[in-house]
């Protein structure tokens, strides 16, 4: 749901920068020179243009290419324009939904690959965006350091998940032992190689491209791969806790537009000048309502609401539990003036769908700032669309612009007011410490369990 | 070492970064004090900029020493100063080159999410290190256990902030300072973060990592100034090889007598503790194994060279012997991408706070890796999970999963022979 910003600008010859406009004169019709006093400064220094004023010197992203499959073309070709994109906006909605049930349907770990792809592929687009920004193509090595990086900051972040999760598998192999007690210092040794390997390859001519390309490796690790880590931990706490926020999050974006489209009239931010109040309310109050019944829907299974485990038996995910308090039905009584509206006493309610209502009003108020965030950042740097991915909806990332706190938002909202500690890394830790620390701690432990009653002091656990 | 511009030359129109003729983007003002400029006018320029550095390299080490005498706590408020200070320096630098002093807001909102990443930062050391004094205090109970929502509330207003304050004309320059400050927080705060966790576990984790790295600057100038030949690097080119190797073994040898001088005295050599009865950081304990003299044989290679058959060392000193080569070896790379920043946006030094030397992060572009490397070689090698912190998580947990924990711990312990089900009970 963005606005078409097109910019005719001056390309130059091949992939040379444009030289820059005389004085005095507004490149285009609303982007104006950011300061002149400082153009004598800077006459000569392309990149001082680059950066300081705004959008003038970059060629435009070169049109998508039309990706429509030739099936749906076919279908489509009698009806008008407009309702022909509608069409594939909506069967690539449809696609993409079912495509989300398969893969729930097959289990947690498909889930976890399918996060994985879905962050390489946010993480390539948006390279590829800095690479055109700033030409970077030629530049040695780049592209090689940018993949590494991710792997670094990949293999740190699955060692720590995997060390946690998996800790009776990783106790029986002897070189994972070696791989997870060092994990930390072999991350940083990686890390610390594609460091140097950057510093080796600045080129003269090339620093401040080099520079740029780094930090935007970085910042985009730092958003996307993050991001997904938090999304498979919130999974391994039970696969509702991925669902709902996502479903959340996507339910806000189509009721916000459908809202917008039937009653859109005042306009929310100049940033985005499609959404409107109107489609912000009406997407609130149908988000909520919306989580609320999937919540209530989905408590009721196993499946959905027990934290992940990996089982070494059977070597695979098993999601059986006995249900936590969170997902057994609770009866509450209904303050006043609902019990006027709704004509009962009291209500059966899963706890969970509490919280849902927590996790949906987040979704509906601050997910459309990230929203916004991408919205802006395809206005600076002139693209309408991350890439070219999905016909009808851009790429991955523009998907995914509204989750990107909403996944951060989910972990945190879980460890600080659902779960305590991990217990299976409580373990994992005290597994690693010295025999006599353990054997101080077990005297410990089992004073405190005796005392609790949790334990029975001539029972043999 | 700040280096001096290198003058463009020959470089066409057509490349795609071209060298301004315009003076860099910062002009050095002279900041050396009247009484120094006095002292020196009689000397010749070459010798007084020699004598104005190494004054000020004599002034910072003394500062150093008096800090270290004045205790951890003082110590803490130091870093978190110069972290400050370096933020400011490279947040400027990032408004110089962008031009960007008239964008809204956005000096407030660099500042703000300083602040905000120093909060998370912070609450979580004080948490650990700090839990009795914590738990007793209602208001500082509740703080610590909802800090991660809190901070995470913090940042979302600023980002929200931020968001709101994209202005039409100027997305690209506020993504980019956006950008800038993020990367920023990322290199300062969480090494700043990472020093006063290595101080916490001991003075000496802090105080030997960091003056192999100023011994290193010293030395491997001093070998390239009577010695240097071989340029080492195009990145700087006053840099060679005979002061970097020179370098490299000099501060081994540095960093083995200092932590055999250091290793005799218990306030260096204790963590920090936070005393509740005196309210104050206390270092007393009895030393743990590294810092105990062992007798160590020496390998008939060197018995012939030294003539003794045995050395007595602190196993401490061997840890230095990795310190120091990592100083040494990877600590100058942090010196080089400093070089590169100043390079690609074409300042000589980040500011001018001290005469000589340029801004705080000249003096700490070595030290860039050394806080991390410190951090996980400790948390790698030296010590394991924090127990009385492991006690305090599993008093959270639920009955089945304490339950769970322990049984498995006691069927290890039983594995390693630790426990026999005779000496239950």
């Amino acid at each position: 749901m963005l606005e078409l910003r097109h910019r005719g600008v001056c390309p130059g010859p091949g992939g040379a920068v444009a030289p820059p406009p005389p004085e005095g004169v507004a490149a285009g019709g609303d982007h104006e020179a950011e300061s002149t006093s400082d153009k004598e400064t800077d006459i000569d220094d392309r990149y001082g243009d680059l950066d300081s004023r705004t959008d003038s010197d970059i060629p435009e992203i070169p049109p998508s290419s039309d990706r429509t499959p030739e099936i749906l073309k076919k279908a489509l070709s009698g009806l008008s324009s407009r309702w022909k994109n509608w069409w594939i906006r909506g069967i690539l909605t449809l696609t993409m939904i079912s495509l989300f049930f398969l893969i729930i349907y097959m289990g947690s770990f498909m889930l976890m690959l399918l996060v994985l792809g879905i962050q390489v592929k946010c993480f390539h687009e948006i390279i590829t965006i800095g690479y055109r920004v700033y030409r970077s193509y030629e530049l040695p090595w780049f592209r090689t350091l940018s993949w590494y990086f991710l792997l670094c900051v990949n293999y740190f972040f699955y060692g720590e998940t995997v060390a946690d999760y998996f800790a009776t598998f990783v106790q029986r192999e002897e070189q994972l032992q070696f791989l997870i007690r060092y994990h930390r210092f072999i991350s940083f040794a990686l890390y610390l190689a594609g460091f140097c390997m950057f510093v080796l390859s600045l080129v003269k001519k090339h620093y401040r491209l080099q520079f740029y390309m780094f930090a935007w490796t970085h910042v985009t690790l730092l958003i996307t791969v993050t991001q997904s880590h938090l999304v498979i931990q919130n999974l391994f706490e039970g696969m509702i806790w991925f669902l709902v926020p996502i479903s959340s999050v996507i339910c806000n974006d189509i009721t916000a537009y459908l809202f917008g489209f039937f009653f859109g009239r005042t306009p929310l931010i100049k940033l985005s000048p499609k959404k409107t109040w109107e489609g912000f309310i009406g997407g609130f109050f149908s988000t909520v309502v919306f989580g609320f019944i999937a919540a209530y829907v989905l408590s009721k299974y196993q499946y959905f609401v027990c934290p992940v485990e990996y089982r070494s038996d059977v070597n695979s995910f098993v999601t059986e539990c006995e249900p936590s308090e969170l997902f057994q039905l609770q009866s509450y009584s209904l303050p006043p003036f609902l019990k006027a509206v709704l004509g009962r006493e009291r209500v059966n309610l899963y706890p969970f769908q509490i919280h849902s209502i927590a996790l949906s009003t987040f979704a509906s108020l601050i997910g459309p700032f990230g929203g916004f965030f991408a919205s802006g950042f395809k206005r600076a740097f002139k693209i309408k669309d991350f890439a070219n991915t999905i016909p009808g909806h851009g790429g991955i990332m523009d998907r995914f612009d509204c989750q990107y706190l909403m996944a951060t938002f989910v972990h945190v909202y879980i460890t600080s007011f659902i779960r305590g500690p991990n217990p299976s890394k409580v373990l994992q830790q005290l597994l690693v410490l010295q025999p006599e620390q353990q054997l101080n701690i077990y005297k410990t432990l089992k004073m405190h369990l005796i005392e609790k009653g949790i334990l029975q002091p001539t029972l043999k656990v | 070492e700040s280096e001096p511009e290198v003058k463009a030359d020959g470089e066409t129109a057509s490349d795609s970064e071209n060298r301004a003729e315009a003076a860099p983007l910062v002009t050095s003002a002279d900041d050396t004090p009247e009484v120094l400029n006095r002292a020196l006018s009689n000397l010749s320029s070459r010798w007084k900029n020699w004598w104005v550095r190494g004054i000020l390299t004599l002034a910072m080490i003394a500062f150093f020493f008096i800090i270290i005498y004045l205790g951890p706590m003082v110590l803490m408020m130091i870093v978190m100063c110069v972290q400050i200070k370096c933020f400011q320096e490279i947040i400027t630098i990032g408004y110089n080159v962008y031009h960007s002093y008239e964008l809204p807001w956005f000096r407030t909102l660099s500042w703000y999410f300083l602040l905000c990443v120093n909060y998370f930062f912070y609450g979580e050391t004080v948490t650990d290190y700090f839990f009795t004094l914590v738990q007793r205090e209602e208001p500082l109970r509740i703080l610590s256990k909802y800090h991660r929502f809190i901070s995470f509330t913090l940042y979302l207003i600023g980002f929200c902030m931020f968001v709101l304050s994209l202005v039409k004309k100027h997305y690209r320059l506020q993504f980019y300072m956006f950008g800038w400050t993020h990367v920023t927080l990322l290199i300062v705060v969480t090494q700043s973060h990472l020093v006063i966790h290595n101080l916490f576990e001991g003075m000496i984790w802090f105080i030997v990592p960091i003056s192999c790295v100023i011994c290193n600057d010293i030395m491997a100038y001093m070998f390239g100034f009577f010695f240097g030949r071989t340029p080492l690097i195009k990145l700087s080119p006053k840099k060679t090889w005979e002061g970097f190797i020179g370098g490299f073994f000099a501060t081994v040898l540095f960093g083995l007598l200092l932590s055999y001088v250091m290793s005799g005295y218990r306030c260096f050599v204790c963590p920090v503790e936070y005393n509740n009865d005196t309210n104050s950081f206390t270092v007393d304990c009895e030393p743990s194994d590294l810092f105990r003299l062992h007798e160590y044989n020496i390998p008939e290679v060197i018995q012939s060279v030294i003539g003794w058959k045995i050395v007595r060392m602190y196993p401490f000193q061997i840890h230095s012997i990795a310190l120091s080569t990592f100083a040494s070896l990877i600590g100058p790379f942090g010196g080089f991408f400093a070089s590169g920043f100043k390079r690609a946006f074409k300042i000589k030094d980040f500011a001018n706070t001290i005469p000589g030397h340029g801004g705080i992060m000249d003096r700490f572009d070595c030290q860039y890796l050394m806080a991390t490397f410190v951090n996980v070689y400790i948390a790698s090698f030296i010590r394991g999970p924090n127990p009385s912190k492991l006690i305090q998580q599993f008093m959270n947990l639920r009955p089945e999963q304490q339950l769970h924990i322990f049984s498995t711990l006691r069927s290890h312990l039983i594995d390693k022979g630790m426990l026999t089900d005779a000496t239950e009970d």
